[in-house]
């Protein structure tokens, strides 16, 4: 079948690609819209590397076709600093080293934010339970999970 | 591959009744995704069934039950606080499955209709009683959830045929339900042994059971037995005992690097015992 014509919102603003009805969410995030925060660690729904939001929902990009995200509101990580102004979650990242390599960052930041929009006090099992799909080979989490609590604790205060 | 993307379940079977290559049913995608990734397979033909009217919903049925949309995400369903309190050991299931992103796509006919015998959310519905409405060429018709898979990866699934809602029946007074799976971990990781476990309670007397029985046999199963053994008592010791034997009677497991045929056999036994307790406590307004 020829390429199929998707438009769907990425991080509020609108992307247009001709993709293959094969290629996964990822492939035509990295490949056909330039959207390189998106990682592929073991492209079968298994690492959470690639995590975006889908229409809110936090999913695997790898385990999304790309023909189904048409008319789609995506989110990545590109979308979490407002321009040069970091969110508290990757301040609190590079505060806490809670990255070493980073391929898995931009999956957890995504999946974190996530988290804390749904619930702004999770307890430290709760972080480490929504986070059981992003694997890290590099921090051992512990960084991460105290990252994760420390943003939350200042987004609190801030509200 | 061809891609579509149909707005009723009808034109939906007559676009698989038409195709003469391999067909694909795409509603989360946690586990066609996988197989086409993997190059295990690649469909002809993928229908997405995610554009039909009413694929998202959970609603309540005449009758005090629910009617769950196909591609209702295991999310949207632990999100819904009044199903997750009438039926806790069903969406338990559910939720066992994947991590956070695969909660946010996988369903419950989807697991079905994979048709693994490990899978977490089908002893739930079956001890529930819950039936699958499958919709085809000649209309229709709704199928216990406990006749739809024939085998590992089969199910009774003629061609153009669809699950196209899944119904959970009223829950009622002073029932309860528990799903119970052993994995060697704490998370993510596939069922050994599951168990569910429903049942209803006339005083402290349980006057209606059914437990199902995961990955111990080609297919999930309703045990019979194990219910015949704990209706009519209070579930004291010796009756969980009789339950726990007939949990492990109705084990034919495989030997896998995941369990033994002689451990699948035990846990069952233990798992179904803690099920029912967990099921009569919450029969009894024990709380999720
Ligand atoms: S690349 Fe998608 S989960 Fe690993
Ligand atoms: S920082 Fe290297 S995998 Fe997480």
């Amino acid at each position: 079948m020829s390429k199929q014509h998707i438009t769907a919102t990425v991080n509020g603003d609108e992307v247009e690609f001709l993709c293959d009805t094969r290629e996964t969410l990822l492939d035509c995030l990295r490949d056909h819209a330039g959207i390189m925060g998106v990682k592929e660690g073991c492209g079968t729904g298994d690492c959470g590397a690639c995590s975006v939001t889908l229409d809110g929902r936090l999913v695997c990009s790898c385990l999304v076709l790309g023909v189904e995200a048409d008319g789609a509101e995506i989110g990545t990580v590109e979308g979490i600093a407002e321009g040069e102004k970091l969110h508290p979650l990757q301040r609190k990242f590079i505060e806490h080293a809670a990255l070493q390599c980073g391929i898995c960052t931009p999956g957890i930041l995504v999946a974190a934010k996530n988290l804390l929009e749904k619930n702004p006090d999770p307890t430290e099992t709760e972080i480490r339970y929504w986070l059981a799909g992003n694997l890290c080979r590099c921090t051992g989490y512990d960084k991460i999970v105290r990252a994760v609590m420390d943003a939350a604790a200042e987004m609190r205060e801030a509200s | 591959m061809n891609y579509h993307r149909p707005t009723s379940f009808e034109q939906a079977s007559t676009i698989a009744g038409a195709s003469d290559g391999t067909i694909r049913f795409l509603a989360g995608g946690t586990d066609v995704l996988v197989q086409l990734r993997a190059d295990i397979l690649t469909p002809d033909d993928l229908i997405d069934i995610k554009h039909i009217p009413g694929v998202k919903d959970i609603s309540r049925t005449d009758d005090g039950g629910w009617r769950l949309g196909v591609a209702v995400s295991g999310a949207e369903m632990t999100e819904h606080a009044e199903l997750s309190a009438e039926w806790p050991g069903l969406v338990e299931g559910m939720d066992l499955i994947g991590s956070t992103q695969v909660q946010g796509r996988a369903t419950l006919a989807g697991n079905l209709c994979n048709g693994s015998p490990a899978a977490d959310s089908v002893p739930g519905m079956i001890a529930a009683g819950c039936t699958a409405t499958v919709t085809g060429p000649n209309g229709s018709r709704e199928v216990p959830v406990e006749e739809i898979p024939t085998g590992p990866g089969k199910t009774v699934l003629a061609k153009g045929e669809l699950i196209s809602a899944i119904t959970i029946p009223a829950r009622g007074a002073n029932g309860g339900d528990a799903y119970l799976r052993f994995i060697p971990r704490t998370e993510m990781d596939i069922a050994v042994v599951g168990c569910a476990v429903n049942l209803r309670l006339d005083g402290d007397t349980i006057a209606q059971a059914r437990v199902a029985l995961g990955a111990v046999a080609p297919t999930a199963r309703l045990v019979a037995e194990c219910a015949d053994a704990i209706i009519g008592t209070t579930l004291d010791d010796a009756t969980l005992d009789g339950l726990a034997h007939a949990a492990s009677a109705a084990c034919s497991p495989i030997d896998d690097k995941r369990g033994t045929i002689e451990f699948r056999t035990h846990v069952a036994g233990v798992l179904a015992k803690r099920a029912a307790k967990i099921a009569y406590d919450r029969a009894k307004g024990a709380s999720a």
